[in-house]
């Protein structure tokens, strides 16, 4: 089962290393992660998917909160949520028409005469699903930037 | 007192003796270990570390201990851990000194010891340019370590060494590197040395108290166990909680055992203690386990050693886990009434609520009974020195026989790792917490002489014997030097079979008797002459008549360090022994003996 876990970190050099290393060093798999500093720049929110049953998932958390640079971590399945994820896409232009791209609600951030740069943000299953679709586009590139996520109640992953 | 001083001398605007406070940042890092209560450091010189050397020099009041290799460095810190409580210090130097002393730190984070270990780095400016002497020691250590340090400048050495110690010693302790740059420890860059007082982690709050529901919810399982046991952990000694676990099982009357990381911290003569459980646990401890209907787990971990097929562990009982870390809790066997918390507090907590309700000890007669007579089948002998072998050959067990009888119990006994490490874990009671020092988790050949020498430092008037076997000691046996040089008496048991003993029994056990590189091929030395040449006394013994009478001379040479060779029957294994795959009542007894 895949399974979103958060958690927020100090900003500093090696705590990214050690909560990577948590999972070659425990054997579990990582399938996406997002790392960048919180409004508060002391600290860096994470964003991981993995894969794993609810006992898996309950060492992972375990394991991670013990990490000391780890300041919190919350399995965001615990609840309600909300997951996106960003996708950039780079087509010949000539490959789509612009009503196409509308209806696979896409938006042009670049485009010249040969090239058209498209941005995708949607749950990771309808991407993986419009990444099929655009197959016969032949596409140049495809980027994913990999699940975010948040809560959709009250409860607030912060310090 | 000095930072209390400045304070006031500044308050009252009075010029400052800058020699006083000014401080380089090897001062700074030596005079903060002083403030942290350090009295000995044991570690290796060289390029990088050499400004903290220099630092050392300097003042009287922290003493370093040189030893021969890093690792030695680290064991002998983890051993006077172990033994003291206190944490254990090594100092390093970078890249080699730095590897060398990662054995240590994997040996001190299997078994959660409390080590700090400052290594050298190279210059700043020069990390990452491949240069001279230079690893990478936080990546290098990092699965290994509870956490580690970098150090970005100096000034920040005091505020990193307090963090250390106190990560490295509270919650499940742990080792901590600290990595010093060079340029860090330069004499020449000065500043104010202020140490903080005390220190906030927003991010390391360990758990204590346990949850008041869960208590009630263990208290309600205890008081209608039929069938219960103690089993008790490492985690107890190092939480110094061995007087509550011995008051809990005392106040219920339960039987207990003790895992090999938890021995001593109930009275091994007590007549409620069942011994070690596990691979080799004692044939009525594992009987104990896989029948009761209650596991009162406290500071222990559900090991693979300890549970064998955790899918058919124990399979009638409610388990009570009691642990400080709460990644332990339900990892391996699933905890019914899980309990965070420290092993002290959460013992005290249950004692104080499971006498608020009469506890009825008389149901606990047939189980007692039960177990009597699982003792009188299959338990240890322990009148070995009685037995006299057909073949003539001096038995292990009987060795640790003659120095249980010789030290009256009362020595601290470190042991590397293999067959005599199980012998000596079967065959030697021990009473007191912190009296038993070996390497579980990890099972680290070499850790038993630096540890010993930690040891004995911390407890120069007492008996320490190093309980080794002819591979393990020759992991570490440079350490005969620092022994000489600081005159400390270990007395080395060596159980010499001339063979990787335990190596041995599984290759006879399970791969047909094929001794596939298990011996030496007579290449090994004469350890009583190499002990000589490093200054000691070697005493060799080959006769099961001669055993007693070379243990007695051994004991009694209180200011020397002995070698005691003694030649044992090579073909001996240890029993009760776990059968893989299966329950912990499927247990060999001997070699021709089997529990099912």
């Amino acid at each position: 089962m895949k399974r979103v876990i958060a958690l927020l970190m100090e900003n500093q050099p090696g705590a990214l290393s050690r909560v990577v290393g948590l999972f070659s060093q425990r054997g579990y798999n990582i399938e996406t992660l997002i790392v960048a500093p919180t409004n508060d720049p002391t600290l860096s929110r994470l964003t991981m998917t993995t894969i794993g049953d609810e006992k898996v998932v309950q060492q992972i958390t375990k394991q991670l909160d013990k990490l000391i640079d780890v300041v919190t971590v919350c399995d965001l399945g615990e609840s309600e949520f909300v997951e996106r994820e960003l996708m950039l896409v780079k087509l010949n232009k000539s490959s789509i028409a612009i009503d196409e791209i509308e209806k696979l609600q896409g938006k042009v951030v670049f485009e010249d005469n040969n090239i058209i740069n498209l941005q995708f943000v949607g749950e990771p299953d309808k991407l993986d699903k419009l990444v099929d679709n655009l197959k016969t586009k032949e596409p140049l590139e495809i980027v994913r930037s990999g699940s975010l996520g948040i809560s959709s109640n009250s409860k607030t992953l912060t310090i | 007192m000095l930072t209390l001083l400045a304070f006031d001398l500044k308050l009252l605007g009075i010029m400052r003796d800058m020699s006083k406070t000014q401080t380089s940042g090897g001062d700074a890092l030596i005079r903060s270990l002083h403030e942290e209560g350090v009295e000995l450091v044991f570690g290796y010189p060289g390029g990088a570390a050499l400004h903290i050397y220099d630092a050392l020099f300097n003042q009287s009041e922290v003493e370093h201990i040189l030893v021969r290799h890093e690792q030695g460095a680290v064991h002998a810190a983890d051993g006077y851990a172990r033994s003291t409580g206190k944490p254990g210090v090594a100092l390093v130097t970078s890249g080699p000194g730095a590897t060398n002393a990662i054995t240590g730190l994997a040996t001190a984070f299997m078994d959660s010891i409390p080590v700090v270990v400052i290594s050298g780095q190279v210059k700043s400016e020069l990390i990452g340019t491949d240069s001279f002497q230079e690893t990478d020691m936080i990546g290098v250590s990092r699965p290994i370590v509870k956490h580690s340090f970098l150090v970005q400048k100096a000034e920040d050495i005091p505020e990193i060494v307090k963090k250390a110690f106190h990560i490295a010693t509270t919650g499940r302790p742990g080792p901590v590197v600290i990595d010093v740059p060079k340029d860090f420890t330069d004499p020449n860059h000065t500043f104010d040395f202020v140490y903080p007082s005390e220190i906030n982690m927003r991010s390391y709050k360990p758990a204590k108290a346990g949850d008041s529901k869960q208590i009630k919810k263990a208290v309600d399982l205890i008081l209608e166990a039929k069938q219960p046991v103690i089993y008790s952990g490492g985690g107890v000694i190092n939480d110094n909680a061995s007087a509550e676990l011995t008051e809990l099982a005392k106040l219920l009357q339960f039987p207990i055992t003790n895992t090999l990381m938890g021995l001593g911290a109930f009275p091994g003569t007590d007549p409620q203690f069942l011994g070690m459980l596990g691979m080799h646990g004692t044939y009525e401890a594992n009987m104990v386990m896989h029948n009761a209907d209650l596991i009162i787990a406290v500071g222990a971990r559900f090991d693979d050693r300890i549970t064998n097929d955790p899918k058919k562990f124990a399979l009638k009982a409610k388990k009570i886990h009691i642990d400080v870390d709460p990644a332990s809790l339900s990892k391996i066997i699933h905890a019914d009434v899980p309990i965070t918390g420290s092993a002290k507090e959460c013992l005290t907590s249950l004692i104080s609520e499971l006498k608020q309700h009469n506890i009825e000890k008389n149901k606990l007669e047939p189980w007692h009974k039960q177990i009597t007579e699982w003792r009188n089948k299959h338990g240890l002998n322990h009148s070995m020195l009685d037995v006299v072998p057909e073949n003539g050959k001096i038995l292990p067990q009987q060795v640790i026989q003659s120095l249980y009888k010789e030290t009256e119990g009362k020595a601290f006994v470190t042991s590397d790792v293999g067959q005599h490490q199980m012998f000596a874990a079967q065959y030697y009671f021990f009473d007191k917490p912190r009296q038993w020092i070996n390497s579980g988790g990890l099972g680290t050949m070499g850790f038993g002489l630096p540890s010993a020498m930690g040891v004995q430092f911390a407890y120069p008037e007492d008996t320490v014997a190093c309980v080794t076997g002819e591979g393990s000691i020759q992991m570490c046996i440079q350490e005969l030097s620092t022994c000489f040089q600081y005159g400390l008496p270990i007395k080395i048991i060596n159980l010499n079979n001339a063979a990787l003993g335990m190596v041995k029994q599984w290759q006879d056990m399970q791969y047909g008797g094929r001794h596939s590189s298990s011996t030496y091929e007579n290449s090994l030395p004469d350890f009583c002459a190499l002990s000589e040449s490093y200054g000691h006394v070697g005493i060799k013994v080959t006769q099961l008549s001669e055993l007693e009478s070379a243990m007695k001379e051994c004991i009694s040479l209180k200011d020397k360090l002995v070698f005691l060779d003694v030649d044992v029957d090579p073909d001996e294994h240890v029993y009760p022994m776990l059968e893989a795959g299966n329950a912990m009542d499927y247990m060999h007894l001997s070699k021709d003996k089997k529990t099912w």
